[in-house]
């Protein structure tokens, strides 16, 4: 058995309907995968819905699942990745108690270390951004944690852009297109 | 310019025309009362079979398209009428067959609001369906027809469902004939891989044992005669799937019988024995394959499937060959050579033979006691000349009647494979004598599944539909009981049943009826139910605790067969 230690990335591309959201995460839960992290939202191509969804499993089930999630009709294509394969990014939100910043001035010093970036102070909270990893978010939030500051804390689904050369999904529609014109200006 | 305004019903009527559909099978009620007050004026076009429960319609619905090839019509009302359609909906999908689901819908003002009979079928229907959409206005109606058709018939076909909001019933708009343009989400047929056929004639020509494994997608994709030709080039003995029973003559001499748990001998240890495994249009079930980790180890292997999702699902292959069947096996056909394995092909007899003294003959010539199952199922077979179609309900009845049913023409058996639906047969039977009326239909039934759908005796008197319904009557649900034997020592928990006197069930339902307790009443019984015009019942009293055998038991090597118990 392959072990399910690997983070894997898919990228979906859907027409944006109604229920596909749970016919597509209905594939993962159906072959019980933890979903770790889900964002859907429009995409560059006109009418069509990005949706990048990160989970733990091994590449004989991703091939598997990604090959089930396409077959629904209004999914347009679905492809997994490792990390290596793409440029993936998270965004964090915290807000933080301003007295106990002001009481323990470490707390500014370890979100300027983090890279966080402080967008509102007021006196009672302050609002806190910060974009990266997992691991790098959350690194600051065990950090800031010692300090008993945090009031809420909220961290987005992954989002990633591919590494590849060339846009595959416009060159895949482009040629199907193509595909079926020929096909129907021989009958 | 003025353009004719029609009501959305009228458009809905004339969609299906434009379909090429004759026969619809459903269920009137308030959400769907204004496409039956426009099919009133469309009776001459398009016949409205009158079920009486809403599972009967969708299961007459699938038995008509799996004999006629077409796309089998379901129409019902909202709420429960579109819940009672679920299960033939989820099993259609397991089992590819092509039909379309059109239920009502409250208003689209209404949506969402609990409105009576308000179900969301949509996405009940989601994870069981090809597809599922809502049509919200008289002009979304002709498009979304034409893609419903397009979608359930075409690629692996499958069950759409559309749900049909009663505003776009009534409002007006113009009907605009459709045709299908490039829907990017939907490729019906992926591509071959470039390489595959070449790499799949290899594979068999350089094959000393080969063994072929025929599916219901050879039927899906008209491809018997592609089929044919190649076993019979490459001399590759070839056994079916249940669903996949009539792609090939039972009589040809390739035939080496049914695969899979209560499948022929021969064609499960040969399945452990083979060095090259070519699968057709079949998708490697676990009632097929028994334990997966074992199953033809040492075999390559070929997949031929139209669902790129098939491929490598259950069993790892060396070659996938993509596509439409019908294309694929006849460009591996040119490349493959002639050959002649007949060493291979003739090591096949000994265990055709084993398996007629110890299973088949006991059970189909007994030398007394009671009236067996298979040998009802024998005589009606050869009484009909091998050419009836096959319907059967789902238990000991279902396997029995795939084991000793023998065929000589394509598209005639109607069982229900991937989801066992018990109370399929009846209605599935009715559907089957619309696709093919000239065609004699048979339905193998036990006394658990008739009384499922029993309800639908009504319809059959009502259309004098000329289903032959021969109930097999053991007074147990025998497959329990089987598996409660065997696996529960014989702790018959509940699957003692007790029948209704169906004489007058018959009487009351208007059908002629005989009852067969004693084996010499056997062949003039069926003799007189297949001269009889119209539908018929005959009830045969048979073997209470007989057993189907053999039996691969659940999750065991595919070659480790019970003869016996
Ligand atoms: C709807 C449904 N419920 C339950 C079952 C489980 N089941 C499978 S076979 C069987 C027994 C069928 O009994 P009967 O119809 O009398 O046929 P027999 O096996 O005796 O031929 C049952 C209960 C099923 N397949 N379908």
């Amino acid at each position: 058995m392959e072990q399910n230690n690997t983070l894997y990335t898919l990228i979906i591309f859907s027409e944006n309907i109604a229920g596909l959201l749970n016919a597509v995460t209905s594939v993962f839960t159906r072959r019980q995968i933890n979903i770790e992290s889900l964002n859907v939202s429009a995409s560059s191509i006109q009418g069509l819905h990005r949706y990048t969804i990160t989970c733990f499993s091994d590449e004989c089930t991703m091939k598997k699942v990604t090959k089930q999630i396409e077959k629904k009709i209004g999914v347009v294509r679905a492809s997994y990745f490792v990390s290596s394969e793409i440029y993936i990014q998270e965004v964090a939100l915290f807000k933080l108690s301003t007295p106990k910043m002001l009481e323990h001035g470490e707390i500014s010093k370890t979100i300027r270390i983090h890279s966080g970036k402080i967008v509102e102070v007021n006196p009672i909270y302050s609002i806190v951004t910060i974009d990266g990893m997992t691991d790098e978010i959350l690194s600051l939030y065990e950090n800031l944690t010692q300090w008993d500051c945090i009031l809420q804390f909220v961290r987005s689904g992954a989002i990633a852009i591919t590494k590849n050369r060339r846009e595959l999904l416009d060159e895949y529609l482009a040629e199907r297109e193509k595909k079926f014109n020929e096909n129907e200006g021989r009958c | 310019m003025t353009t004719k305004q029609l009501s959305g019903a009228e458009i809905f009527m004339q969609s299906l025309i434009a379909e090429g559909v004759d026969t619809l099978f459903g269920y009137p009620g308030g959400a769907i009362m204004p496409v039956y007050d426009a099919l009133y004026d469309y009776r001459d076009r398009l016949n409205h079979i009158l079920v009486r429960h809403e599972q009967g319609a969708i299961h007459a619905a699938e038995g008509y398209a799996r004999v006629s090839g077409k796309v089998g019509v379901c129409l019902v009302t909202s709420g429960p009428g579109a819940t009672n359609t679920i299960t033939g909906i989820a099993d259609a999908m397991l089992d590819s067959t092509p039909v379309v689901v059109i239920a009502g819908q409250v208003g689209t003002k209404m949506l969402g609001t609990d409105a009576f009979q308000e179900c969301d079928i949509v996405n009940v229907a989601h994870p069981i369906s090809k597809w599922a959409y809502q049509i919200r206005s008289a002009e979304d109606i002709a498009p979304a027809i034409k893609r419903a058709f397009h979608i359930a018939s075409t690629g692996r076909p499958g069950p759409v469902v559309l749900d049909f909001t009663k505003n776009a019933q009534i409002e007006k708009a113009e009907y605009i004939p459709q045709e299908i343009g490039f829907l990017r989400s939907y490729e019906a047929v992926p591509e071959t891989k470039p390489g595959s056929i070449e790499a799949a004639a290899e594979l068999i020509n350089a094959a000393q044992k080969p063994l072929v494994l025929i599916g219901q997608g050879v039927e899906l994709g008209n491809a018997q005669e592609e089929v044919r030709q190649l076993i019979e080039k490459a001399d590759m003995p070839a056994g079916c799937t249940l669903l996949g029973l009539s792609c090939l003559p039972s009589a040809h001499p390739l035939n080496m019988g049914m695969l899979g748990m209560h499948g022929s001998l021969a064609s499960n240890v040969k399945t452990q024995e083979c060095d090259l495994l070519v699968a057709i249009g079949m998708r490697f079930d676990d009632r097929i394959t028994g334990n997966i980790s074992t199953y033809a180890r040492q075999a390559k292997k070929i997949h031929f499937d139209i669902d790129p999702s098939e491929i490598n699902k259950n069993i790892p292959v060396d070659v996938a060959v993509l596509g439409n069947c019908k294309d694929t096996v006849a460009r591996v056909l040119e490349l493959v050579k002639p050959a002649n394995h007949q060493a291979w092909r003739d090591s096949f007899q000994s265990y055709h033979d084993t398996e007629r003294t110890k299973v088949i003959d006991p059970e189909i010539h007994p030398a007394g006691g009671p009236i067996r199952m298979g040998e009802v199922i024998d005589r009606v077979s050869t009484q009909a000349h091998d050419k009836a179609i096959v319907v059967t309900d789902v238990g000991q009845n279902q396997m029995m009647s795939a084991r000793y049913s023998r065929f000589s023409e394509s598209r005639s058996i109607v069982t229900s494979g991937g989801m066992g639906t018990m109370g399929f047969g009846l209605p599935a039977a009715i559907g089957a004598t619309f696709a093919a009326p000239e065609r004699t239909t048979c339905l193998f039934v036990g006394d658990g599944g008739i009384q499922m759908t029993i309800e639908e005796l009504g319809t059959i008197m009502e259309q004098q539909c000329p289903v032959k319904i021969i109930l097999l009557n053991n007074n147990f649900l025998g497959n329990v009981r089987q598996w409660q034997e065997l696996f529960f020592q014989s702790r018959y928990s509940f699957t003692h049943l007790l029948s209704p006197d169906y004489s007058k069930i018959a009487e009351a339902y208007r059908l002629p009826y005989a009852l067969v307790t004693e084996r010499e009443q056997l062949n003039e019984a069926i003799a007189t139910m297949l001269a009889t015009e119209g539908p018929y019942l005959l009830e045969v009293a048979v073997m209470e605790e007989d057993n189907v055998l053999p039996m691969c038991c659940p999750g065991n090597d595919v070659d480790d067969m019970l003869l016996e118990i």
